[in-house]
């Protein structure tokens, strides 16, 4: 309420007033080194006061939606990377779920537990991202070097399991492309241990830190009504004191079995933004903690028979046609770039034929595992959903990330929207900054974490 | 009140205003004519059963090319709304022909709907009427075309555009 007063006194609305001056023309962007992100703010300024504001985005428009329909419904993984490239393993994973709605099938259990692992440490690591980087622009740039060391040990992690550090491409409708590697666990706790001393540091430097909250508090700030109205959902919404989030309303993988709390604040202003982002960061590695220590099937067993098997020779065998026996050999494949091993295989894949491509072994050893191959990869073929319409929303960093894709019976979507969760945040942007001093457009507009890759798409 | 009571109702209320409505999956999907389209958005807000506070989506489908439609209506026009009091979900649809493709706008009841209809005009062509200012959202302005309609080639090449001279 105090913020609507500010807003009125600043702007002098109802007063009839105003100032009388001219008002002066400034562009903000789209390449402006305060910003990160392409972004065109036009300004009208009455003194430092910016009057009214105009956000002008599509710079990064990549066609998304567009080349997902060009291709398998495998094929749009890639692209879903790139949708919010700092937490690219919760698209992959809110594609696949909205594409195996459609499908009506269900993933296995350990493969649960791994989307919903990997999907935190990605929420942490765009959490880093997005404190580290407001508060460099706030001149704190220990903060930020801090924040991307924490995030650098994260990466360390998601690169073991999916093979690369942001364009991980790591979620299959019907599973994922690998299982996770040995001693994750501990690798887990100690990337851990490291990421609490790093947010440690960061709530001693920040968040008593006069300056700092000089800028942020009662800044950026929209009413709880303004933020619902404008569908706001994620860190912003909780932060104007609604307790939404798709982990608890309607939860999917296995959110409903770990414990977790939903962090509120009452203020909706930037400060707010900047406590609950802290406080989700401790929910998530809680979150990873406890479906850590609830994963069925254990660690890989390698080689139950002591008797190694080199991946190359097995799949020269394969390709010269002396496929006798080999199905009966156990034998492991790297994780990471050759495709699973067959006993990872069947504990994070779904079980279904149609959908799921079968392990390297089985394409290489038999023939009816190169039929099962041939059968989803060839032109043609391929994964394909009766016709109908699916909607899956996941909780991505941001807020609501949706997926609606339109099947009409083919190999390849009809039609596949994303519904980015930065997108109603910009849309309400100017409704935050108008009032509010130039100055406070950086923050704001870092609080509100714009993600030019989902936004633009 | 879950999907099916809910469609119920909108039949009851709105009798032959709901062309359509079914259940795929898991979610429920009314589709409803364009003159009675403002009233049910309205109504499906402000009704204390309903609730629906949030627009979360809204967005559109081009059916030209999809098998046993080609010859209906080319647009659909699909919003989906979200209820943060009962948390339930609903998708309403409103269905429009190409040369007449002019949805009312939902800007007065949710304002978040202006980005998304500019975002829809953008790549489909569809217009909002009463809409405040019905620009361009992704592309720029002197953008030809539609990108997102179906008969829109993928790699069809346009002239970038300079600084304004």
């Amino acid at each position: 309420m105090a913020q609507t007063t500010q807003r009125e006194f600043m702007l002098g609305e109802g007063s009839g007033t105003g100032s009388g001056s001219q008002n002066l023309r400034v562009g903000v962007g789209p390449a402006h080194p305060a910003m990160h992100g392409i972004i065109r703010i036009t300004t009208e300024l009455d003194g430092e006061v910016i009057v009214k504001a105009d956000v002008e985005i599509g710079y990064l428009h990549r066609a998304f939606e567009k080349d997902c329909e060009e291709g398998g419904y495998n094929n749009a993984i890639p692209f879903t990377d790139r949708l919010n490239y700092v937490s690219p393993l919760i698209n992959n994973f809110g594609y696949c779920a909205a594409v195996e709605k459609l499908l009506g099938i269900d993933v296995t259990e350990r493969c649960k537990y791994i989307r919903v692992i990997m999907s935190e440490i990605s929420r942490i690591c765009d959490h880093l991202t997005c404190i580290g980087a407001s508060a460099m622009e706030l001149g704190a740039f220990t903060v930020f070097l801090y924040m991307i060391k924490a995030r650098e040990f994260l990466w360390e992690l998601v690169e073991d399991v999916t093979g690369a550090r942001l364009t991980i491409s790591y979620g299959r409708v019907g599973g994922v492309k690998a299982d996770l590697p040995d001693g994750f666990a501990e690798r887990t706790a100690k990337a851990f241990k490291e990421t609490r001393e790093v947010l440690d540091e960061v709530h001693r430097l920040l968040t008593g830190n006069r300056i700092f909250m000089d800028r942020m508090i009662g800044v950026g700030a929209l009413s709880r009504e303004e933020t619902i109205a404008y569908a706001i959902t994620g860190p912003l919404l909780r932060a104007a004191g609604v307790p939404y989030d798709v982990r608890r309303a309607q939860p999917y993988d296995v959110y409903d079995r770990l414990e977790f709390e939903i962090p509120t604040q009452k203020d909706g202003d930037n400060y707010s933004r900047y406590l609950v982002r802290m406080a989700e960061m401790e929910q998530s590695m809680r979150i990873v903690e406890q479906a850590l220590a609830m994963v069925p099937g254990g660690p890989i067993n390698v080689d139950f028979e002591g008797r190694p098997v080199d991946p190359a020779w097995y799949v020269d065998r394969g390709k010269q046609g002396k496929t006798e026996g080999l199905l009966l050999v156990p034998i492991t494949l790297s994780p990471n770039l050759l495709g699973s091993e067959r006993p990872a295989h069947e504990r994070i894949n779904a079980h279904d034929k149609r959908v799921v491509l079968p392990p390297k072994e089985t394409t290489y050893g038999s023939i009816e595992g190169l039929m099962n191959h041939f059968m989803l990869i060839m032109e043609g073929n391929g994964i394909r959903p009766p016709r109908g319409e699916a909607y899956v929303a996941v909780e991505g960093a941001n807020g609501e990330l949706g997926f609606y894709v339109v099947s009409d019976g083919t190999d390849r979507p009809y039609r596949v929207r994303c519904r980015p969760p930065c997108l109603p945040p910009m849309a309400a942007l100017h409704r935050m900054i108008e009032g509010q001093m130039v100055a406070d457009l950086i923050p704001t507009f870092g609080s509100v974490n714009m993600i030019g890759g989902e936004l633009d798409r | 009140m879950d999907g099916a009571a809910m469609l119920a109702e909108l039949r009851a209320r709105f009798g032959s205003d709901v062309v359509e409505t079914h259940e795929h999956r898991g979610d429920h999907t009314a589709v409803v004519t364009r003159e009675a389209l403002r009233r049910v958005l309205a109504w499906c807000r402000d009704e204390p059963s309903l609730a629906f506070e949030m627009l979360t989506d809204l967005t559109a489908v081009d059916y030209v090319k999809y098998p046993g439609r080609q010859d209906g209506p080319r647009f659909e026009v699909v919003y989906h709304l979200y209820s943060l009091t009962h948390n339930h979900r609903l998708r309403l649809k409103v269905r429009v022909d190409e040369d007449d493709a002019l949805v009312p706008t939902a800007v007065d009841l949710w304002p978040i709907a202006d980005w998304f209809e500019r975002e829809v005009w953008d790549m489909f062509g569809v217009r909002f009427a009463g809409h405040p200012d019905l620009r361009r959202l992704l592309m720029y302005e002197e953008f030809v075309g539609h990108p997102l309609r179906k008969d829109y080639p993928i790699d069809r090449r346009q002239p970038l555009i300079g600084p304004a001279s």
